[in-house]
């Protein structure tokens, strides 16, 4: 019956409905309580932003010996020199556990279409089995066999390593769990291992350990995320342990994957983390200004009402009745 | 036999044929067969037992197949009254105002494509050769052939091509026939008294009934309601029913009948004679007459109550009652009416005295110029001008007895004539005429035909809105400009004028043109009604010979009335007012005025007392007048209102999804990669942001009732106010500046999903999911009225579109496998959600605060007027009010029955009348005039 109801109003177009206007004050009383909301939210994201401790140390510079820093390329691009380094960071604050190692790679387009392209999620999970590689593109095969993984992506794994030693003990860093489980557990193979990786005359970035299968190749799954902007971050561990105010941390890298072609830089991040992530103040200053802005609409819309009070559908203003 | 036709021609109306019987018959005789014998597709055949035929035209292509019939009727060859069912000719099809707007604006978006794409490509090529070559991950090869710098062009093409929406075409063709749906459905269309629905033939033109801005309309059966009555007559100069109105009750007239006075009694016998009713017994003894005509059919019945009964036609035989002693008459031969001829005859002989007589009745000039020498036709003259300034239907009655001779020798002219091929429609009014002279007036007939209920209302509405009317019709002038009169279709003085264009020849036709048109210039900037009327002889010269200032007349013209004229003419003048780029409306009842609403850009029939074919024909049948108000104003608008927003919106959702892949590309190396997975780019216009769209269609932004009340808010239609490039910039640029939607959605996610958070697919599905919350704030921001789908659409669509995802999520081997799960899970995607709401609504919310109160259009004053309760609801409706022609015509004739002549003779520039002033304001000069002036000297006339 109401059905009934319904239909035949709506043929006749007549429904029953809710007409709003916007009225001087259910629009300042909107925008007055969105700045009201807004406001204490940005206050709240902000101080949980600000109380996330972050040590971010670019290396890629300091880590090239002082006669090679004419000529950076060829530098890192000699196999036969051991670019070990040696960094000091200092501790500003109290750190709470966990920890987590960052590195950050700048001017870096994971999201280049023809990088983004230049992987096979077929066969990264069935591996071998699976043998139609022509989207991995030009990294697909070598010698006449197949590359696992193929692809661009792959091929340009980073390969720096980060040792980290406080007061000559070394610090434990976890580098299990880095990479998301489903990554782990759907995506990448269990029964999948390395094939002909890195094989070829042109050798890109890291290599991996052939005995142990994809699943398992963390760094490499972290890798694989691609990321949407020409600046990110990927986590290349945790540390288990509070790290005090005023300790000096000496880490020790391996200074291998080539950023000096492209300008790009490296940095190492040590960061803790909260409800909302990493370190990020963006939300919660746009949070305080949008409420800002909200109020002071609000109260320019209030004035103008106030000092111009126009009567609503004054049908004086139509033209015609005039 | 044979049968010997012309080829198939495009005139379904006439059919030239003869039948040869061959040698075995002794009546080796030519038998002329016309369309009275032929029978279209889907006619029905009554009134006999049965029937034999031949089937004709049916060739392969032909459109339609004309049968040939004979119904033998008691041995003898007997023409059958059938009504034809005119087939629909191939009306071109139509094309909406609003359609090609839509077209050009995507031709526009196009070239906006296009530029992007070229620009962004050879951007992208350049940062290719200068940056990515450094980048060794990308792995470019040194030595590349010449199309690769194709590549990245096309990779832009890709993303770009979703900026077209394509979708558009399928919710516009949805939404359409929902709008044709609405005006079948709705109740208050149906005429009451037959109970037909108003309906909708053709479904895609429902947004041009808004844009109207002539309409061409039919008098009879159209303004009228195309019931005649017999009111008055005169008869040899003596005046019957002037007193009271109805010549039926006339005692006068009366007491000559029982006086057997020789002339009423001929005047009588040739209502009941001359025409082609046929007499029918119902089961209970009435007779009931069936006529094609309702002019015949008004005065057979008027004889029948004057004691001429019509009882009985039996083939040739016609039986007449008059005062208890049945009259025999044998009909030699019937004259048939034409529009040329105006007049019909019939010759009958007397079988009780054998007298050969011929009976003729038509209009005035086709009757009364072959009075024979002797009579004075003086005072039909006047009675004819005095009924028609009433506004009644003139008919004069003649008679004249015929000699055996004369008629032997002519009939054989006659059935020659019938019986040629070529011409013959011409050959026989030729000898029509060698028969029809000599004639002695016996009188005139005046049939009142009544004005439908709310014609005068809904012409005034209309009126207001802003269209022009245009009257064609085939009656005389002076009815024609009663009836306008009468209708609102023309204001009386001093507030009005009327000037009329006429003359025989050429020049005559020329010197009143342009006296009028100048009278034309210097009236349109004073506040007042002008019309001019033009009859058919006159319009002919006119269009052939004095086309360029007879369109400048159109244009300058608000009201016209064209009298006598031909189907043709009518479908001429359509196109005339076309050709200046108006859109034009043309509304009949009848099968002439099929020609013109097929014309029209949009064709409106009445389903009324002629038939259906008008009906048939158009794009629209309404049942009555009154209902054409409702169909302009109410669906008319609405379907322009809504096509005009959900046009707009869908290039709107198409340019901001658009515009982020565009800054995408500006921080992806310019490669062209596409942040948002296919899946989500198919489904983004197909299933996230079509559905609260589609519910755009039952939105109403003002009620029926306040649209009725103030009409002129269809202006805003009309001139394509709420569709239009300078509209749809605003919508274009949108996304990028005074919404900044795109921005604020791509700006924020990127920041917010920056470092160990920057993952492609979270980023994609969190500037996706901001773009869905945009996109239904700002539909919800939009919609002025609430009702329960909206409510589903807009926020369902929301929940849908998690629904969605969650799914997709769930799939492992899909590429967003978990993305959804992670993202809800994270408060900081709520929060971003609901910053990207306040950041790209808030602004919006602001500016649309502040027009619709500081600078509010007319449609916002109406809207909040409506919606607080405002003055304009106290006013209460317009009651519309059934009005009668004696009512508030004949006071008007009565008061100055003489002071004025029938025709408003055309005021020529230098004489004293027109430099009058007359009173304040009329209530249709609102923001027509200034806006109208312009545009007709913007507008560029095809034929200049």
């Amino acid at each position: 019956m109401i059905c009934f109801v319904v239909f035949y109003q709506f043929t006749q177009q007549n429904l029953p409905a809710c007409k709003p206007v916007l009225t001087p004050s259910w629009i300042v009383t909107t925008f007055l309580l969105m700045g009201v909301i807004f406001i204490p939210i940005g206050l709240v994201t902000l101080r949980t932003s600000h109380s996330v401790i972050e040590i971010v140390e670019r290396y890629d510079t300091e880590c090239i010996p002082e006669k090679f820093r004419g000529n950076k390329v060829s530098y890192i691009k000699d196999s036969t020199i051991l670019k070990n380094c040696s960094l000091y960071l200092k501790v500003p604050k109290h750190m709470k556990a966990p920890i987590y190692i960052y590195y950050q790679l700048d001017n870096y387009y994971q999201n280049h279409r023809r990088y983004v392209k230049s992987r096979n999620d077929q066969q990264l999970l069935h591996g071998l089995k699976y043998n139609d590689t022509s989207s991995c593109q030009p990294e697909d095969s070598n010698n006449g066999l197949p590359i696992v993984p193929c692809g661009l992506i792959a091929w340009s794994l980073f390969n720096d390593t980060f040792k980290f030693i406080r007061e000559s003990s070394e610090l434990v860093v976890n580098r299990k769990n880095i990479a998301w489980k489903s990554d782990r557990n759907h995506k990448f193979g269990k029964q999948v291992y390395p094939f002909n990786f890195q094989n070829g005359t042109f050798i890109g970035g890291g290599s991996l350990d052939p005995s142990v299968p994809l699943s398992d190749q963390e760094d490499l799954i972290v890798w694989m995320r691609t990321a949407a902007l020409p600046s990110f971050r990927k986590m290349y561990g945790r540390i288990e342990e509070d790290l005090d105010a005023d300790d000096v941390i000496a880490v020790h890298l391996m200074n291998n994957y080539n950023t000096y072609s492209f300008g790009g830089k490296k940095k190492l991040v040590l960061s803790t983390s909260s409800w909302l992530g990493g370190k990020n103040d963006f939300l919660g200053v746009a949070y305080v200004f949008v409420g800002s802005s909200s109020i002071i609409i609000s109260l320019v819309f209030m004035l103008l009402h106030v000092k111009n009070p126009r009567p609503y559908g004054e049908t004086a203003y139509l033209s015609w009745n005039r | 036999g044979v049968i010997e036709c012309p080829g198939p021609d495009k005139d379904i109306r006439r059919f030239d044929g003869n039948l040869r019987l061959l040698p075995p018959f002794i009546d080796n005789d030519v038998c002329p067969l016309t369309i009275k014998n032929t029978i279209l597709q889907s006619c029905y055949l009554r009134n006999t037992e049965w029937a034999c035929g031949v089937a004709v035209y049916t060739g392969k292509k032909g459109k339609w197949i004309k049968l040939v019939w004979w119904a033998h009727y008691l041995g003898k060859c007997y023409s059958n009254e059938t009504k034809l069912g005119m087939t629909r000719g191939i009306p071109e099809p139509k094309l909406t105002a609003v359609d090609a707007m839509i077209d050009k604006l995507t031709g526009a978006i196009f070239v906006f494509q296009i530029v992007v794409v070229i620009v962004l490509g050879t951007a992208g090529n350049v940062w290719k050769d200068t940056e990515a070559r450094k980048q060794w991950y990308v792995l470019y090869p040194q030595e590349f052939p010449w199309y690769e710098l194709l590549v990245i062009p096309l990779r832009f093409e890709l993303l770009c091509s979703i900026m077209i929406p394509i979708s558009i075409k399928v919710s516009l063709d949805l939404v359409k026939s929902l709008y044709a749906k609405f005006i079948d459905w709705d109740y208050e269309m149906i005429d009451p008294e037959t109970d037909t629905p108003s309906h909708a033939t053709n479904t895609a033109i429902s947004e041009d009934l808004a844009q109207v801005e002539y309409i061409l309309t039919d008098k009879t059966g159209t303004l009228t309601e195309n019931r005649m009555i017999f009111r008055r007559c005169c008869i040899g100069g003596i005046f019957y029913g002037n007193e009271t109105g109805d010549a039926l009750k006339d005692v006068g007239l009366l007491n000559a009948i029982t006086s057997g006075s020789p002339d009423v009694i001929r005047f009588l016998t040739v209502m009941a004679v001359c025409n082609t009713v046929i007499p029918a017994k119902s089961k209970a003894g009435a007779i009931l007459y069936k006529a094609q005509s309702q002019d015949e059919e008004a005065l057979v019945h008027a004889a029948a109550q004057l004691h001429m009964v019509l009882v009985n036609k039996n083939a040739s035989i016609l039986e007449i009652k008059f005062n208890g002693s049945v009259l025999q008459y044998e009909i030699l031969e019937t004259l048939e009416f034409t529009s040329d001829r105006k007049r019909m005859s019939v010759v009958v002989k007397d079988c009780h005295s054998g007298n050969i007589s011929l009976l003729s009745k038509g209009a005035d000039e086709a009757i009364l110029p072959y009075a024979h020498a002797g009579q004075q036709t003086r005072t039909f003259v006047e009675a004819v001008e005095q009924y028609s300034q009433l506004g009644l239907r003139t008919l004069c009655l003649a008679w004249r007895e015929v000699e055996e001779d004369e008629y032997q020798e002519w009939s054989l002219m006659f059935k020659e004539a019938s019986s040629t091929l070529i011409d013959r429609e011409w050959r026989i009014a030729e000898v029509c005429q060698r028969l029809e002279h000599d004639l002695k007036v016996l009188g005139v007939t005046a049939i009142e035909d009544r004005l439908q209920d709310g014609v005068p209302e809904t012409i005034e509405t209309l009126r207001k809105a802003g269209i022009n009317f245009w009257m064609l019709t085939g009656d005389k002038q002076n009815t024609a400009i009663q009836i306008a009169l009468s209708c609102n279709f023309i204001s009386p003085e001093p507030k009005g004028q009327l000037l009329s264009i006429d003359g025989k020849t050429e020049d005559e036709v020329c010197r009143s043109l342009e006296r009028v048109l100048l009278t034309m210039r210097i009236t349109t900037s004073e506040p007042k009604d002008v019309a001019f009327v033009v009859d058919g002889w006159a319009l002919e010269i006119a269009l052939k010979h004095y086309r360029k200032a007879f369109t400048e007349l159109a244009i300058l013209s608000r009201t016209a009335i064209c009298c006598r004229v031909t189907p043709s003419q009518k479908a001429q003048l359509v196109e005339l007012l076309k050709s200046c780029d108006y859109r034009t409306l043309a509304i009949g009842d009848g099968g002439n005025d099929v020609r013109m609403i097929q014309k029209a850009d949009i064709g409106v029939g009445i389903s009324g007392r002629e038939g259906l074919q008008a009906a048939r024909a158009a794009d629209y049948s309404i049942g009555k007048f009154r209902f054409l108000k409702r169909l302009i104003l109410v669906h008319g608008r609405y379907s322009y209102n809504r096509t005009a927003f959900l046009s707009q919106y869908s290039f709107y959702k198409s340019l901001l999804i658009c515009f982020i892949q565009i800054f995408f590309s500006f921080i992806s190396g310019l490669s062209g990669t596409s942040l948002f997975n296919s899946v989500s780019l198919m489904a983004y216009n197909v299933f996230y942001t079509s559905i609260p769209v589609l519910v755009s269609t039952i939105d109403k932004d003002l009620s029926e009732g306040t649209v009725m009340q103030h009409p002129q808010i269809l202006f805003y239609c009309q001139a394509g106010r709420l569709l239009n490039p300078s509209t749809f910039a605003g919508w274009f640029g949108r996304p990028l500046f005074h919404g900044r939607e795109a921005i604020v959605a791509f700006v924020i996610s990127i920041h917010v999903y920056a470092y160990e958070k920057s993952e492609m697919e979270e980023v994609s599905m969190v500037a996706l999911s901001g773009c869905i919350w945009l996109q239904a704030f700002v539909v919800a921001l939009e919609t002025n009225s609430f009702t329960v789908f909206q409510h589903l659409a807009i926020w369902g669509n929301l929940v849908a579109f998690y629904i969605i995802n969650w799914i997709f999520s769930a799939i492992p081997s899909s590429g967003m496998y978990t993305i959804m799960f992670r993202l809800c899970s994270q408060p900081s995607y709520w929060i971003t959600m609901f910053l990207i709401v306040a950041a790209g609504m808030g602004p919006i919310v602001a500016l649309k605060y502040f027009r619709y109160t500081y600078r509010a259009s007319k449609i916002n004053i109406l809207q909040q007027a409506e919606r607080m309760g405002g003055p304009i609801l106290s006013l209460g409706t317009i009651e519309p009010q059934p009005r009668a022609i004696e009512k508030d015509v004949a006071p008007l004739s009565i008061t100055q029955p003489r002071s004025r002549s029938p025709v408003y003779e055309p005021l020529l520039s230098d004489s004293p009348n027109t430099r009058r002033s007359f009173g304040s304001g009329t209530p249709f000069d609102f923001f027509q005039s200034p806006s109208r002036l312009s545009s007709i000297y913007s507008r560029n006339c095809k034929d200049n």
